[in-house]
């Protein structure tokens, strides 16, 4: 009986668009709807400066009444709302809207991941010239990558008061380095050929291997600086030589 | 079994943005209350910051997400979260809910009322010896604040939290800004709800604010919204409550509209300007 009556209310507090009983009831739903519509404007702020602020609610209230949380923990709540943007026709316009949300998901992954001190410069001075080619690297748990058809990082810098808006009809396509090796999290643009080479990396290629994957990508890839990139960034946390990584 | 140890003073349910007033200034403070759905990531800044206040100030861990009235068993990959959080901060106090928030693997997100029958009491009670036993600790059940009532019901609120408490063990979190909030809105006296509350099984006492609205019939509606300052009554109903209870660790809830930290304050001194002439009552 218990298990028939909480069906029953929860699937009439669900349905936004059935006629509520009574005023009384509504304020569950309501509750339940902004609550979710919070948690989605706390965690995709840049997403809802682009489309403003009545679309959004809008936008969460269509994703809320089709996708319910289905674990208690609201940080993670929305991980698919990138998708449900990517198949939203009202936003046919935007293609790029959904990778903007994939940058505010990873923003919230990096926020909330492990806490590792990263390898500094020092750790690479006990390498011989020689293994530096079979080199794997641990990379660091708050490491995440989002590959773009679209200058994705600025976008995510203009829609969160970090740059100017400016048009982007000519920018080229970027990958988005987002990454927290202290406490904030930061957003950085890279090549998409980087992008190619820290994939290849955080799977556990070496680095020989990233970096022939790379330069299949962008034959003028710079190794030099992505390795500088590496180090001075925080990246990594462990590396091994030519073995199965860690 | 470890029993719920909350220091006898005023709390406040813990923001973020108010990590640096709350330190530099933290005035009566005794202890805080997080929310343990907001602190079970691996890491960053919200643990290093729960780590620094923890030595500090005493800590209780409010749950919102067990849904310990639901009609299916308890998620226990959720309660193994509880069980890496406790162990971790070691908390003076562990609490949840008398309400369900989870059906079907769709979590709901509101804490949800339900019908007071001997089915309900059984589940719950298993439930909580459930929470307890794989917690190692005492845990607090928190009184709802409610919109609607079922006809189903046979027993009443505070006969169903008192057979909870006697069975299981589970001391109670009475919130009085719900106790007035429900009894608004169902047309009942608040003062009869604590008449009949089991007063001598309270280790934590909530107050925040709430909003008024109006149902269908135009009958005085409020809303638990946590959004504001407490209000007159409720702070009437507490400082009556405790020259029955004596002092009892007090907590200021304010989660939405959160105002900044010297507002929140002149809250926890409100609360302390009561909970202190109990405590030396109860020294004497």
């Amino acid at each position: 009986m218990h298990q028939a009556f909480q069906s029953r209310f929860a699937h009439d507090l669900l349905a936004p668009t059935r006629p509520t009983t009574s005023k009384r009831f509504a304020v569950y739903r309501n509750n339940v709807f902004v609550s979710l519509v919070e948690a989605l404007k706390a965690r995709f702020p840049a997403v809802q400066n682009a489309v403003g602020p009545n679309f959004f609610e809008a936008l969460a209230r269509d994703y809320a009444a089709a996708n319910a949380p289905t674990s208690p923990l609201m940080t993670q709540y929305g991980d698919s709302f990138p998708d449900f943007i990517e198949s939203f026709p009202p936003l046919a316009d935007f293609p790029w809207m959904a990778d903007l949300a994939r940058v505010e998901c990873a923003i919230t992954q990096s926020y909330h991941a492990a806490d590792k001190t990263p390898l500094g410069p020092e750790a690479f001075a006990t390498i011989a010239p020689d293994d530096i080619a079979q080199l794997r690297f641990t990379l660091h748990p708050a490491l995440n990558l989002v590959v773009s058809r679209f200058p994705i990082a600025t976008l995510w810098q203009m829609n969160s008061g970090q740059a100017e808006p400016a048009p982007l009809d000519d920018a080229p396509a970027e990958t988005a380095l987002i990454h927290r090796p202290h406490f904030t999290v930061s957003v950085q643009a890279i090549s998409a050929a980087g992008g190619t080479f820290l994939n290849a990396l955080q799977a556990g290629q070496t680095l020989d291997e990233a970096t022939e994957k790379a330069m299949d990508r962008d034959a003028a890839f710079d190794i030099t600086a992505h390795l500088r990139l590496i180090i001075t960034e925080g990246l990594f946390t462990a590396f091994t030589f030519n073995r199965s990584p860690q | 079994m470890v029993p719920c140890a909350l220091p006898l003073s005023v709390g406040v349910g813990f923001k973020p943005q108010h990590y640096d007033g709350l330190t530099e200034t933290p005035g009566p403070l005794g202890f805080i209350e997080i929310h343990a759905e907001n602190y079970m990531g691996d890491g960053g800044l919200p643990h290093a910051m729960l780590e620094r206040l923890r030595s500090r100030f005493a800590l209780s861990i409010h749950g919102v997400g067990l849904s310990i009235g639901g009609a299916g068993p308890l998620d226990q990959a959720h309660l193994q979260r509880l069980k890496t959080l406790c162990d971790r901060y070691r908390p003076e106090s562990f609490s949840e809910h008398l309400a369900w928030s989870t059906h079907e693997g769709s979590y709901l997100n509101d804490l949800l009322p339900l019908p007071y029958t001997e089915e309900t009491l059984r589940h719950i009670i298993r439930h909580i010896d459930e929470v307890q036993s794989i917690l190692n600790r005492q845990m607090l059940l928190e009184n709802p604040s409610t919109y609607v009532r079922f006809d189903e019901s046979t027993i009443p609120e505070t006969e169903f939290l008192k057979t909870i408490a006697e069975r299981t063990g589970c001391g109670l979190l009475l919130d009085i800004n719900n106790v007035f909030v429900s009894s608004t809105n169902h047309a009942l006296d608040p003062r009869a709800y604590l008449e009949a509350f089991p007063l001598h099984h309270v280790v934590e006492i909530h107050v925040g604010g709430h909003t008024e609205d109006a149902d269908d019939e135009g009958a005085l509606l409020l809303i638990d919204a946590h959004g504001s300052a407490t209000a007159d009554p409720v702070w009437t109903l507490y400082a009556e409550t405790l020259t029955k209870t004596g002092p009892v660790a007090t907590l200021v809830e304010w989660d939405n509209d959160v105002p900044l930290w010297p507002v929140l304050r002149a809250e926890v001194e409100r609360a302390d300007a009561i909970l202190t002439p109990s405590r030396a009552q109860h020294a004497a």
